[in-house]
């Protein structure tokens, strides 16, 4: 049978309207401007993307306050280094929280032993009590970054006992061999780095390392000086990091951005500035409260060079310019913003 | 303005679209027409328009001169004076002269019972401003998002409008306007070439013919596509560009909020290696 000229014309039309149904999205949008009028500096929104994001970053039921004992919980407990000071009704109450924010599945045998509450025999308890001290620094130490909003265990678990955004140092192994090219760290479509080809582990060199972000070069010719090196390469490893911040906090580059000149900070957002804590904050977190958890974790928590799992923007943000939309759970968990050390 | 002896046989009376005769006068060696004097009219007072925002603004520099849209908060309607309602004014006569300027590129092709092949092609870049500054803003729900008119403020837009989808490289349709836009820029320089090469022969050569230009782009690349269809080759080419330009900007927003580089999550999910 010979498909005549109309046919043909017939049948590509219809499949082309299938693929353009199914690949793009529609309007109505939701737009927040915030440069001067006419810049461009636009975030938009499709509204049914919106709604889901909304309704998948919604802060959690605050359990109702409770009366204080009068009593300390290390007068009852044992083995108590980091809340021993709360009171004892309310470090029962956090306890029920942080049970709800981490394990709500598993419950308090995710990090107790029910037969003594006490023991450091669980892994996951000698974890826990590190992460609150990393909450309450967090929540004293970094106001340039979460401000007053703070973070609570939800910001980042959501309730699951790993948060849901981790990230490993990338091992970088070929996928092929003979003739087939030798890894580069990047052209793979890699979620983190928004689907771009651009290189997937920029965590490594940006939020454990200290590597300089800003490779705008200062002088018109190239530069010799291998350390201080600013070329295209450089500028792809930063590209890569900038569209997972995007990517992290749903937003585009000119919520801190005049692409006009992204460098320099008289034409940038005040958001520019929360970022640059922010990128710091997070490199301090891994290299401080992250990374050293190595050891005590088991295999199966491990990358594949053995590192502990690490928090990137995503991590707390996940798709949202403030994490929970802004909610600020601080208020009702008063003890996460006191500092939190553990006694020897 | 002198008039080659041959020309006046060419000036015709009829052809106008509205206006019947009233117009159908030439001033030098233009043709008016009721879309001559409708050209001028907005090109005038758009360019005083334009002035005026000018002495209204902070500089007199014509790079950094710039008429802005209005806010978003104003969404569909009409903004104050100083506040974007200028743009909105200069929208609306620069569109009535582009219009009337393809119009009375209409009027003279019937004057000389021509096809309307050369409106047809402007018609498109008309669409691809129309499709920046009308269609978008209202899909997307205000007239701020045009692009404002100044020498470096409409560049200072693009970027940002650019990386408000992470890499506009990944946009399909910019994929596709840029091959047109290059592939245009050669068949283009092909064109002029053999053109020239052919018709200006060294001292004492004869110029060469249609048969030496087929010939040699035979022997080069192993077909020539004629003397006739090198012109429809060049103004698919030009307006598939421009066409395909509209595309990628109207699509930019109304059609996918997100960066570029996710829209291809639909490649990298078919089932054959997902």
């Amino acid at each position: 049978m010979r498909l005549g000229f109309s046919a043909v014309v017939g049948l590509t039309a219809i499949v082309g309207a299938v693929f353009v149904a199914t690949t793009f999205t529609t309007p109505p949008l939701d737009s927040v401007q915030r440069g001067y009028r006419g810049t461009g500096q636009i975030q938009s929104y499709q509204d049914r993307a919106y709604t889901r994001l909304t309704a998948a970053n919604q802060a959690p039921e605050v359990i109702p306050a409770v009366d204080p004992e009068g009593q300390k919980a290390s007068v009852g407990y044992t083995n108590l280094k980091v809340l021993g000071d709360l009171d004892k009704a309310e470090f029962d109450r956090l306890m029920m929280a942080i049970t709800n924010w981490v394990s709500p599945d598993a419950g308090c045998n995710y990090c107790h032993n029910p037969e003594n509450m006490a023991s450091d025999e669980l892994y996951t308890k000698v974890v826990a009590r590190r992460m609150l001290e990393m909450v309450s620094t967090i929540n004293t130490k970094y106001k340039a970054h979460v401000a007053n909003t703070g973070v609570t265990c939800y910001t980042c678990h959501r309730g699951q006992p790993v948060p849901g955004y981790i990230w490993y140092t990338d091992p970088n192994l070929s996928h092929a061999s003979g003739y087939a090219q030798a890894p580069t760290g990047q052209n793979k479509a890699a979620a983190v780095v928004g689907y771009t080809s651009l290189p997937y582990d920029v965590f490594t060199p940006f939020l454990k390392e200290a590597n300089d972000l800003r490779i705008i070069s200062q002088t018109a010719l190239p530069q010799r000086d291998a350390g201080a090196r600013k070329s295209i390469m450089q500028a792809e490893w930063t590209y890569g990091a900038m569209a997972h911040i995007s990517d992290g906090l749903g937003v585009n580059c000119t919520y801190c951005h005049n692409t006009r000149s992204f460098t320099e900070w008289s034409q940038s957002s005040p958001q520019r500035a929360v970022a640059w804590y922010a990128i710091r904050h997070v490199r301090e977190l891994n290299n401080t409260y992250l990374d050293p958890l190595a050891p005590i974790l088991p295999a199966n928590r491990l990358g594949a060079l053995g590192d502990a799992p690490k928090i990137n923007c995503t991590t707390c943000h996940q798709g949202v310019f403030k994490p929970l939309l802004g909610v600020s759970q601080l208020k009702d968990y008063p003890e996460l913003a006191t500092t939190l050390t553990a006694k020897k | 303005m002198a008039m080659l002896s041959f020309e006046k046989k060419y000036r015709v009376r009829g052809g106008t679209l509205v206006g019947g005769d009233l117009f159908d006068f030439w001033v030098g060696p233009f043709y008016v027409g009721l879309f001559g004097v409708t050209a001028a009219f907005f090109t005038l007072l758009g360019v005083a328009l334009i002035v005026l925002g000018a002495s209204r603004g902070p500089t007199w520099n014509l790079w950094q001169i710039s008429i802005a849209p209005p806010d978003l908060s104003y969404g569909l309607a009409f903004a104050p004076l100083n506040e974007g309602g200028l743009w909105q004014f200069i929208t609306i006569c620069a569109i009535g002269a582009f219009v009337s300027w393809a119009l009375r590129q209409v009027e003279i092709a019937r004057k000389l019972g021509m096809g309307l092949h050369v409106p047809f092609a402007f018609s498109f870049a008309i669409l691809a401003y129309v499709t920046l500054v009308v269609f978008r803003p209202i899909l997307m729900g205000a007239w701020g998002f045009g692009f404002p008119y100044g020498i470096m403020s409409h560049l200072d837009w693009v970027s940002n409008v650019g990386y408000q989808f992470l890499h506009f490289h990944y946009n399909p349709a910019h994929m596709i306007a840029i091959s047109f836009f290059f592939t245009n820029a050669l068949a283009l320089a092909m064109h002029g070439g053999i053109i020239l090469s052919a018709t200006n022969p060294g001292k004492g050569e004869q110029i060469k013919t249609a048969e030496h230009e087929d010939t040699f782009f035979r022997d080069a690349v192993g077909y020539s596509i004629g003397a006739l269809g090198i012109h429809r080759l060049g103004l698919f080419l030009a307006i598939s560009a421009a066409f395909w330009s509209a595309v990628c900007i109207v699509i930019s927003g109304p059609f996918w909020a997100r960066g570029w580089p996710e829209w291809w999550g639909w490649w990298l999910n078919l089932p054959v290696w997902r």
